[in-house]
């Protein structure tokens, strides 16, 4: 069964774009990565997914329940992390893990006193004197102690210092080993590089690649940088080679995309004589960039 | 009943607040009524022949001079204007807070439908209306038995109702209101409240603005209709406890498919 399943969703606030005739699938176990700018439409599909907001067309499932008229089934074995947590004022940690839990009509001392020495977290604390980092630890806890099956993480790391970072996803694979299935959404491209096997690329509302990371990072390809003088002289026969893609020259360097025959290029840089040659696989960065400034 | 439960807890604090103001004002004006009673005689005359005033006030029927009659006129305006603020604000909170205090993704994160979030919040706000009225109530009845004044039982307790039934009322339509709200808005409540208690007045100074009385609650716990006829009038009543199934009603259906935000 698939864990989300998401067919030609849209939602308009009004005149404003929310998302538009979105399609996405992600199945059961998978540590799925969504990616896109702020404003792009990732939390208008988390929310329309978790019955915040009411889609204007289209429909989705969780675990085959409804989002419509299963709502709170599908809540039941959810954790959201929403990403800019809010409690209710004057009310300490332990508490609002408390009401968290009841809401949930479960018991979960022991997980949550696990997760708060993991995050270190203290309880006894107010939640308003907290800073933003301390309040996402708080929903953290909120959103894991039931030990639901999906994970909805809307931005999770944001103002968490990279210590916690770190934790926090020692934990997430964690879930994620033990068969949870992971929603990540996030603008944090390396988030996304380092957890998540299969991800999708959002921009203005719809959905505008879905691949596993290493096809989205364009694993066959490689970033080549040649430095040297002879430069200038070998770009019409590098263009000439099939598999090269994206050259951009500059001053004494040089860059392109190569997914051709290696052999072939070898040669030819060593016909050329060029001094530095670089090949690396391209950052998932540069494949996001690329998607944005088309 | 975990969100009900937190709602009381939450409230607890405004909930006191105004329970001991309203008491307070209620109590103190019935431990001053031994004092006025010496005055009242020529007071009362006055009062009796003030035009609208007296009739606004109800006070060309009901006698200051009479503990029944000050009661009657004293409550109406402690607990009649204090309750009436107090359950429209309690009312017009219940559920805009939730999205006014950023707090609605963190409830509905959890499996709770919203049909039962509003029914609790609903059952929340009706105990609370509840609880300030008894304890209001007892207060009264202890300070009346303090100053030795015969406890008229049958008109305070039909009194009482009457106020207690005109705050249901305003909280139920401002309930209605807050469903529809994203965030905090006390004005509206409170507006609303003051007009109400407005147009009652208005109802009683002119014959040409009578129908009003069919839209205020305070028409129906008027306490010189209640002192005279030993009854509400159901004629207000009726419309009244229509307004509040409405306004409930209508939280139920806006709030089911609202886009929090």
């Amino acid at each position: 069964m698939n864990a989300i399943e998401i067919k030609h969703l849209t939602k308009s606030y009004g005149k404003a774009r929310g998302i538009v005739d979105l399609s996405l699938t992600v199945a059961e176990g998978e540590c799925f990565g969504f990616i896109g700018p702020n404003g792009a439409g990732k939390s208008t599909t988390i929310r329309t997914l978790l019955g915040f907001i009411q889609p204007t067309a289209g429909s989705a499932s969780v675990f085959g329940k409804d989002i419509g008229k299963d709502s709170e089934a599908i809540r039941a074995f959810t954790g959201y992390l929403p990403s800019e947590a809010q409690f209710y004022h004057g009310m300490r940690v332990s508490e609002i893990l408390k009401l968290s839990a009841d809401l949930q009509g479960a018991d979960c001392r022991e997980e949550s006193g696990l997760l708060c020495e993991r995050l270190q977290l203290d309880t006894t604390r107010k939640a308003d004197d907290l800073s933003f980092g301390n309040r996402k630890k708080v929903a953290i806890v909120c959103a894991l102690q039931h030990k639901p099956k999906l994970l909805v993480l809307d931005e999770p790391t944001s103002g968490l210092d990279p210590l916690m970072q770190h934790a926090f996803f020692d934990i997430i694979r964690e879930r994620n080993a033990a068969g949870d299935t992971v929603f990540l959404s996030s603008h944090i491209l390396s988030e996304i590089e380092h957890n998540c096997t299969r991800a999708a690329v959002i921009r203005e509302g719809a959905v505008i690649a879905c691949d596993s990371v290493s096809a989205l990072a364009g694993k066959k390809a490689k970033r080549v940088t040649l430095r040297g003088d002879m430069l200038s002289s070998l770009s019409d026969r590098l263009t000439a080679l099939s598999g090269v893609k994206n050259l951009t020259e500059t001053g004494k360097a040089t860059q392109f995309f190569f997914d051709g025959h290696v052999p072939e290029l070898m040669r030819l840089l060593a016909e050329a004589e060029v001094p530095d040659v670089t090949m690396a696989e391209p950052e998932l960065e540069e494949i996001f960039m690329h998607f944005y400034t088309e | 009943m975990v969100l009900l439960k937190h709602e009381l807890k939450r409230g607890r604090k405004s909930l006191l607040i105004w329970t001991l103001a309203i008491s307070a004002f209620l109590v103190i004006c019935v431990f001053l009524f031994p004092e006025m009673k010496g005055m009242m005689g020529d007071v009362g005359d006055i009062f009796a022949e003030m035009g609208s005033f007296t009739k606004a006030f109800g006070m060309d029927q009901l006698d200051f001079g009479t503990f029944q009659g000050y009661y009657g006129i004293e409550c109406g305006n402690v607990l009649g204007i204090g309750g009436a603020l107090f359950a429209a604000l309690t009312g017009i909170f219940a559920l805009a807070k939730e999205e006014g205090n950023h707090t609605a993704e963190f409830l509905f994160a959890h499996p709770i439908t919203r049909s039962r979030a509003v029914a609790e919040k609903a059952l929340a706000v009706f105990l609370q209306i509840l609880i300030c009225n008894a304890v209001v109530l007892v207060l009264s009845l202890a300070s009346i038995a303090a100053i030795g004044e015969t406890i008229f039982w049958k008109e305070l307790l039909l009194l009482h109702l009457a106020f207690l039934l005109l705050q249901l009322e305003i909280a139920g339509i401002c309930f209605g209101i807050s469903a529809c709200l994203h965030r905090n808005n006390a004005g509206i409540g409170l507006g609303l409240a003051l007009v109400f208690y407005c147009l009652n007045l208005m109802a009683n100074i002119s014959e040409s603005a009578k129908a009003l009385k069919y839209v205020t609650p305070f028409s129906y716990a008027e306490a010189a209709d209640i002192m005279r006829d030993g009854a509400l009038q159901p004629r207000y009543l009726a419309p009244g406890m229509c307004f509040l199934c409405v306004g409930v009603l209508a939280a139920f259906l806006v709030y089911r498919k609202k886009d929090l935000r």
